[in-house]
């Protein structure tokens, strides 16, 4: 069974020994880029793991898949296939009836405490079922209240259900929009299903732009956050997404994501049996430095599931199948309580870490990147060989930030033999000066070392941005920068 | 006179039952088909049939 990243059996030892608040404010924990949000804002996301690079390492979300219908084609979009390895939004194994999704999001409470926010992504569209949406979020609002109740829509029936929305106590929405432009729209989106008509091409891209234009406004104007997703599809929308982020910037939307296509033939959409690629991690990174601090705030997105559970980056959902859903133990609010406590501690304290590793080591060498295996908490916690996937730092001289993620894992392997697990692991670590992890075989070492990439486990289970300061400070003191410049 | 469900096509969404005029569509184990005696290919009520419309695979709702 995996670990949280607390062991429930340890919340008990850590609230007893939780000290005095360190004079370390929650909004200062969080590090860099959510010092630019308003305080009413940063209030409400310090918990979304979707919405706070910081709340990612400490708090889960779960999305219930209780919304199979669409009323919408995208072109990069197919939902006949599934398969349990894929991680990419559309996809779920399980489609549930609100009164069993209510039974899961009971058994996930009672037993992962980090569990912060309930969403409704899919796997179609929410609001093409909004009745089994509103229904569902009833439910979970009665009997988990301080559960956050989140949405994900592609916002074409958006503006007739804002009164809903409000009422119910959701108080995030997250709209997909690719384009502004309808004949972008049009190369998107070959039609849409809308007041009892099919609509296609540039026409229905029309419709699908004042729809969620309309949302978006009606929703910023009752107060309710709005986070904008887009898909970067290269030559599609790559230089159209400025445009995009001024209007729904211009809008009140608060965060504006882009996350790059998922194209592959074998998911049997229309881009991936039409050669259309998905944006390199060097194209992505450009658009999303355009874009300005938006984008950086959004780098930990994982494009999950619309069954996934857990943390962002780990997926829990195989546990709490219908089937397994039976023996359920009650949800205990104290134990949320003491986790909660020891997250406040813990945030705290990886500050004053980072803060402190800063002030020591002051020096004049070029940042690199390094690649962490973690299982949340900020800390560096997980064997190398049990890594789906790494997160990526940037230190340099003046400290560390995060710049994203890497996976390690292959989308699909159904049907094709194991592939080596430890080339991919490289390939993913392209352009890594260092991977940092809890502990690593002897063979890895020396496999990493030929390709050139250190393997550092000296800073076991300590916190992430810290040790590699303090990496960063020892290794250019050492001369290997020099040695390796 | 009435539709019916390929059902090797059918992605088991639902979207045809949301939009479905009479209540002609009903679903077992995930499983959708079309009732033949309610279905009356939306004559008189809307122009083109709503399963069919609203349907993400092509060729999946189809005259019986």
């Amino acid at each position: 069974m995996p670990q949280n990243i607390v062991a429930l059996s340890s919340i008990g030892r850590f609230s007893g020994a939780l000290c005095e608040s360190s004079g370390c404010s929650s909004r200062g924990t969080c590090g860099s880029a959510a010092d630019d949000l308003p305080d009413a804002v940063w209030q409400k996301i310090q918990d979304h793991p979707c919405y706070s690079e910081d709340a990612h390492h400490y708090f889960a979300r779960m999305h219930i898949a209780v919304a199979p219908a669409c009323n919408i084609q995208c072109n990069y979009c197919h939902r006949k296939f599934d398969c349990a390895n894929e991680s990419r939004p559309g996809v779920v194994s399980e489609k549930l009836e609100p009164e069993e999704a209510l039974r899961k999001v009971l058994a996930v409470a009672a037993e992962v405490p980090q569990l912060s926010v309930v969403g409704i992504a899919g796997p179609g569209d929410a609001l093409a079922n909004a009745e089994k949406t509103f229904a569902t979020f009833a439910l979970i609002h009665e009997a988990l209240p301080h559960l956050k109740l989140c949405l994900s829509t592609n916002g074409l029936m958006l503006s007739d259900h804002v009164d809903r929305i409000a009422a119910i106590g959701i108080d995030h929405v997250t709209i997909t929009i690719n384009m502004v432009d309808p004949e972008i729209g049009a190369r998107i989106y070959p039609w849409i299903f809308y007041r009892h008509q099919r609509w296609e091409g540039i026409e229905a891209a029309r419709i699908l732009h004042q729809r969620q234009m309309a949302g978006l406004e009606a929703l910023t104007a009752r107060g309710i956050l709005v986070k904008v997703n887009s898909v970067l599809i290269p030559g599609v929308n790559d230089e159209h997404l400025t445009a995009v982020n001024q209007a729904v910037r211009a809008r009140g939307a608060f965060l504006h994501n882009v996350m790059p296509l998922i194209s592959d033939p074998s998911h049997g959409t229309y881009y991936g049996l039409n050669g259309q690629r998905g944006p390199t991690p060097a194209e992505l990174r450009k658009v999303q430095d355009q874009l300005g601090a938006d984008a950086k705030l959004m780098r930990h997105c994982r494009q999950c599931r619309a069954d996934a559970v857990g943390l962002l980056g780990e997926d829990r959902g195989a546990e709490f199948t219908r089937d397994k859903l039976g023996e359920a133990k009650p949800f205990d609010p104290a134990q949320r309580e003491m986790y909660l406590a020891v997250v406040e501690r813990e945030r705290a304290d990886r500050q004053n870490a980072k803060e402190a590793a800063q002030v020591a080591h002051k020096i004049e060498e070029a940042p690199v990147l390094v690649a962490v295996a973690t299982k949340g908490g900020g800390r560096i916690n997980l064997h190398f060989g049990h890594a789906n996937e790494f997160q990526i730092y940037e230190v340099g001289p003046d400290g560390a930030r995060f710049v994203g993620h890497r996976r390690t894992d292959k989308y699909c392997v159904g049907g094709h033999s194991e592939p080596d697990a430890m080339a991919t692991s490289i390939a993913a670590l392209e352009g890594v000066a260092a991977v940092f992890c809890a502990k690593i075989g002897e063979r890895p070492r020396q496999r990493l070392k030929e390709a050139g990439v250190e393997a550092v486990d000296a800073y076991a289970f300590d916190y992430i941005e810290a040790s590699a300061i303090t990496w960063f400070a020892g290794r250019s003191q050492s001369g290997t920068v020099a040695a390796t410049a | 006179m009435a539709f019916k469900i390929i059902a090797e096509n059918c992605t088991g969404c639902g979207a045809c039952q949301f939009e479905c005029p009479n209540n002609a569509i009903s679903s077992k184990g995930g499983l959708f088909s079309i009732i033949t005696g309610k279905c009356t290919e939306c004559k008189g009520i809307y122009p083109t049939q709503q399963c069919a419309a609203a349907c993400p695979i092509p060729k999946t709702c189809v005259k019986a």
